[in-house]
């Protein structure tokens, strides 16, 4: 048993996510990888936008910060700014980080900040009521796609690594070991982290999808979201729909606030 | 107090914190040893005997109601 009571603001639960949600799943994730990791909470910073997953922060007992819809990457980018020793955590979903914040996402991802996304992604708006967002996938409804979406997904991982991002994994919250490990090793990275999280949606998305069950939606998940080793041996045809898990990029390049710092000093010493 | 050695072969205590859970039937249905059933609309303890610990109900819950010693 784990002691979840430690980290959260008790008086706020029952959470406000639906039934079978995976927000609350991914949430005691972070949680446990949190004291895997050792970091201080008084040195953690959670910042988040708007949506489902963007309520998380008013959860947890540390510090917190709930912004606007889109912003949380600009947020916690000065925050890290202002005082780079902090461990910077943003909470973001698809809709807030790759429609409205998809800008501020590529571009945190460039100057490789040492921020940690985890973006949940449930391939829809839940708390707006069941809009496309850009991670909805071809064929599926949604409230503005009554017949099924005919636009092509955003794969939000590749455009992290094709952003520069030093650290990306996918993880899913039915293998939530591996979302606890994925999400242990994007904080402990010194760099831009980004781990995708594929969580259920039953209310805005199930429904719609013929998975109205939050156990459907669960299995959905464990029968496409594939662990990397299993990945590498599928055909083309077999990959087709379903999504790979594990560490996608892994590099270390130089970080933003460390080039500042040292750009301050050479400017200070003439050096 | 509980002796270290011993504790994993004692059987399991299983806690559902009816006022929070809401009844998303996940915990009874990747429990691997059917553990759990649904009643009222609640996740109920059936045969906490056959337990194996896996944690896997308490780790998939997204209510943080139920938990496994
Ligand atoms: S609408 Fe969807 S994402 Fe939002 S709380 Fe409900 S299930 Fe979760
Ligand atoms: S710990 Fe495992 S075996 Fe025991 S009730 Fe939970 S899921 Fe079932
Ligand atoms: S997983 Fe949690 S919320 Fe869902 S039925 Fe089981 S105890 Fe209740």
């Amino acid at each position: 048993m784990f002691n979840y009571l430690e980290y959260i603001r008790e008086k706020n639960f029952p959470h406000i996510w639906c039934a079978g949600c995976g927000d609350g799943i991914v949430l005691k994730a972070i949680l446990r990888a949190i004291e895997k990791s050792g970091i201080s909470l008084d040195e953690t910073v959670m910042v988040s936008g708007i949506g489902c997953s963007s309520r998380t922060p008013g959860y947890v007992d540390m510090n917190t910060l709930h912004t606007t819809h889109g912003r949380a990457i600009p947020f916690a980018t000065g925050v890290k700014h202002g005082n780079p020793k902090l461990n910077v955590i943003v909470i973001t979903g698809d809709g807030d980080a790759t429609a409205i914040g998809g800008n501020h996402l590529i571009h945190a991802a460039r100057r490789n900040i040492d921020i940690t996304v985890l973006l949940y992604n449930n391939y829809i708006y839940g708390m707006t009521g069941g809009q496309c967002s850009p991670t909805t996938p071809t064929g599926s409804r949604a409230a503005t796609a009554p017949f099924g979406n005919i636009e092509p997904p955003f794969n939000t991982s590749g455009l992290a690594i094709a952003a520069g991002a030093s650290f990306v994994a996918r993880a899913d919250v039915y293998n939530v070991a591996n979302c606890e490990k994925m999400i242990a090793m994007a904080l402990a990275k010194k760099g831009f982290s980004l781990v995708e999280i594929l969580t259920p949606c039953p209310t805005a998305f199930g429904r719609r999808n013929k998975m109205a069950s939050p156990v459907k939606l669960m299995e959905w998940l464990r029968d496409n979201a594939v662990p990397a080793a299993k990945w590498k041996k599928m055909t083309e045809e077999e990959r087709r729909g379903r999504m790979e898990t594990g560490v996608l990029m892994d590099v270390d390049k130089p970080e933003y606030t460390a080039e500042y710092e040292k750009l301050v000093t050479s400017l200070r010493t003439g050096k | 107090m509980a002796e270290e050695q011993s504790a994993s072969k004692k059987p399991a205590v299983i806690r559902i914190k009816l006022e929070w859970c809401k009844g998303c039937e996940i915990c009874v249905a990747f429990c691997p040893k059917k553990v759990l059933v649904m009643e009222g609309g609640k996740a109920k303890v059936e045969n906490p005997g056959d337990c194996i610990k896996c944690m896997l109900c308490e780790l998939r819950c997204p209510d943080f109601a139920i938990t496994v010693e």
